[in-house]
């Protein structure tokens, strides 16, 4: 179907259902209920985890196939975002011409950077595309204020041109990204007894976008094009010889997963129609790279989990503060109690970034594979309990892609 | 002539921090092959072994001075930092006074052994792991290891003086010749460079002139061919590790007085050191120390008022466009090496 084999496509249904779902599937339990602030079904969280879904599946068709380590790919999120939100200031609050411009923008600057950087590898590419994508940071930052808006971001204004929309709604505000009149922001409600959902357009936009960039790295990995990106991660001087130029693929590899990352951009500005610089800060592009590696590199599943992971973690552990966890551990005799927060507190709240750290160096050191690894091991460990003779053609299988 | 002047003295000290962070990284490069992110986190740890020596000699006990009285009239209470009871107060006030050069002291032992244990304990596992897995172990323990101190510390940043000997300026233009008040300097940055200076000739001499350091530049050379000689290299070489982290940490040592240090001044380093090692070369220490030194002057040239009205915002960007500019036209950076890191 689609082009697809019968794996990759039960694969994209599954995507397919648990997007689609994911309002319930995140909202499991009551409102109200002690366990509700580990609840994820709200838009803004369920946003940002397709989003970065998208940003991380196209880093990874650059540094999962073809070995490319790029330190500086939020500069391409950063300029997708600008794009868009010119593209609302000037044409119309539609968000398609925004998307467009946004992926054909980061398409280039993607093609220039790629074309300087990917004349060198190794760790030497790393610094390249840092120091272009801090050149980029720091003159967004200061010298290219009035494009970037500097240090206060990218804002809409009552008075911006709008040519093919309004300037201002008839209530005199500024109007908000839309979809053929679509709204972004509209939400429906749905009750069923203590349970709340929450369903949001932009979220839904957002998912089927994700979708199709999803479907389109399926291809790509099983295309010859994805065959010879891999050829180049495991034998770059192989395929010298065999004479085969891997420069042009590279570089096609390093602007498609730059254009990833404008559209995910782009789609952050259609959300909250704003930029700033801060989306191109190293750390930014720091984040993509721990995404993609802790959901799995190189696999197709990998860094939208891992994007996943890491935006639940930031939003749910961070929320949580001594407070709650007192009451979690309330069973236990008193000075246990205290104990087991004071142990536990620094790694929740504001800590949250140490467990991150931890957890992601757990991963590299004993999971190179990242979750999708550890998932496939649990898997071989239970089939391998039920039919022993099975192991031995199970642990040949390559891990699925 | 003298805003020259003026600039080159200026970055002179942001330079030396480049090049000691740059010297530090470039050892473990060259002798162990991995590349450290967590490098700067060392800077960051030694600097905040000046502010625990600190904390440590101002550690109080309250006193009840029963001849003064505060304004409700009650016995006025006195915080008397331990020191005094132990040294007297005279003795107490220079010794906190002088408590970052003191660190020093302090803070070597420290990072060896901060070095050693991260060797030991975790890069040791990722000699044969491509070099992309060291850069992603390091970079998580970078994380952790900034996340622990701001747990400790807290996210701000935390003032520790120099020495009252050392506050002052120094009129440098006096001394050569020009007006008075014309180029006038910190006194602790020049402390700072002198000290930079010092410890980057000793690390030379020390793999110059030693027994130890010439088995070291052969592991370097050829390890495999030390190894079959019966040298105990990794042995060596994980001693070569604390003492690169001692560099990084002495580098974060002195820097305290001039910008007090928060948990993310490592990481706002080690971009730029990264950068300078590239410049200088992979792999090559006298590299380092000239990449260091002249990008830090670059930088302060870059931000003189004259040339940002030329080029807007290059002060912002100077670093990293030499960087482009030099990986391009010379691969191997200044002064790197034939065969490092080429694959």
């Amino acid at each position: 179907m689609l082009g697809l084999e019968k794996k990759d496509f039960t694969l994209l249904l599954i995507v397919f259902a648990l997007t689609m779902l994911a309002p319930f599937l995140l909202n499991p339990f009551p409102e109200g209920s002690a366990m509700a602030q580990f609840n994820a079904g709200y838009p803004d969280l369920m946003q940002r985890f397709v989003i970065f879904g998208i940003f991380a599946i196209g880093f990874n068709i650059l540094f999962g196939l073809t070995g490319y380590l790029s330190f500086g790919h939020a500069a391409f999120l950063g300029v997708g975002s600008y794009a868009a939100v010119w593209m609302f200031k000037l044409l119309s609050m539609n968000v398609l011409p925004a998307i467009f411009l946004a992926v054909v923008m980061s398409g280039l600057f993607a093609l220039l950077i790629g074309f300087i950087s990917l004349r060198r590898s190794g760790i030497y590419f790393s610094i390249l595309t840092l120091a272009f994508a801090q050149m980029m940071f720091a003159l967004a930052y200061s010298v290219l204020t009035p494009i970037t808006g500097g240090e206060t971001g990218l804002q809409l204004a009552l008075n911006d041109p709008r040519i093919l929309g309004t300037s201002a709604t008839a209530t005199g505000n500024i109007p908000v990204p839309s979809l053929f009149g679509l709204e972004m922001r509209t939400t429906a409600d749905l009750d069923l007894g203590a349970w709340g959902f929450t369903f949001n357009v932009g979220y839904y936009f957002c998912a089927l976008v994700m979708l199709v960039a999803f479907y389109l790295s399926i291809r790509i990995f099983r295309s010859p094009f994805g065959m010879m990106l891999r050829a180049i991660k495991s034998n770059q001087q192989r395929l010298n010889y065999t004479g085969l130029n891997p420069k042009p693929y590279t570089l096609a590899a390093f602007v498609i997963s730059g254009m990833y990352a404008g559209l995910a951009g782009a789609l952050m500005a259609s959300m909250d129609p704003l930029a700033g610089a801060e989306r191109m800060f190293w750390t930014a592009s720091g984040e993509v790279v721990l995404m993609t590696i802790l959901g799995g590199v190189g696999t197709l599943i990998g860094p939208v989990l891992g994007a996943g992971a890491i935006k639940y973690m930031e939003n749910i552990i961070s929320k949580i503060n001594s407070d709650i966890l007192h009451t979690w551990f309330a069973f236990l005799p008193d000075g246990l109690e205290d104990f087991v927060v004071a142990m536990i507190y620094p790694f929740i709240g504001k800590g949250w970034h140490l467990t991150l750290g931890i957890i992601f160096m757990l991963v590299v050191i004993f999971l190179p594979g990242g979750l999708v690894e550890g998932g496939q091991r649990i898997a071989r460990a239970l089939r391998g309990r039920k039919t022993t003779d099975d192991s031995g053609k199970s642990a040949k299988t390559e891990p699925a892609e | 002539m003298d805003a020259l002047i003026l600039q080159i003295l200026n970055g002179l000290d942001k330079g030396s921090a480049y090049a000691l962070i740059a010297l530090g990284l470039t050892l473990i490069f060259g002798t162990l092959g991995v590349v450290n992110f967590a490098h700067g986190a060392l800077f960051m740890i030694g600097a905040f072994c000046a502010v625990t020596l600190n904390k440590i000699l101002t550690l109080s006990h309250t006193v009840v001075d029963e001849t003064r009285k505060n304004f409700l009239g009650q016995p006025m209470e006195l915080q008397v930092p331990y020191v005094y009871d132990l040294f007297g107060e005279d003795m107490g006030n220079t010794i906190i006074d002088w408590s970052v050069p003191m660190a020093i002291l302090f803070a070597i032992p420290v990072m060896v052994l901060v070095g050693v244990v991260m060797e030991r304990g975790l890069i040791k596992y990722f000699y044969k792991r491509p070099h992309a897995d060291q850069i992603l172990v390091t970079f998580g323990l970078a994380i952790v290891l900034q996340e622990v101190i701001k747990y400790f510390y807290g996210a701000n940043p935390i003032p520790t003086p120099a020495p009252s000997a050392f506050t002052g300026s120094f009129d440098f233009g006096a001394l050569i010749g020009f007006d008075a008040n014309t180029i006038i300097y910190p006194y602790w940055r020049l402390v700072y460079f002198a000290f930079a200076a010092m410890i980057i000739g000793a690390v030379f001499a020390f793999l110059q002139f030693t027994t130890f350091g010439m088995v070291v530049r052969a592991g370097m050379a050829d390890r495999e061919t030390v190894g079959l000689l019966g040298i105990n290299i990794d042995k060596r070489f994980t001693i070569m590790f604390g003492l690169a982290a001692a560099v990084a940490g002495l580098a974060g040592v002195m820097y305290v007085p001039i910008n007090p240090p928060n948990y993310h001044m490592g990481m706002d380093f080690l971009v730029l050191s990264f950068v300078v090692v590239v410049v200088g070369g992979m792999g090559s220490l006298p590299g380092a120390v000239l990449a260091g030194f002249l990008l830090g002057i670059l930088e302060s040239f870059a931000s003189m008022k004259e040339v940002i009205d030329i080029i807007p915002g290059i002060n912002q960007i100077i670093i990293y466009l030499v960087a482009i500019i030099i990986l391009l036209t010379r691969p191997r950076g200044l002064m790197g090496r034939k065969g490092v890191m080429e694959s």
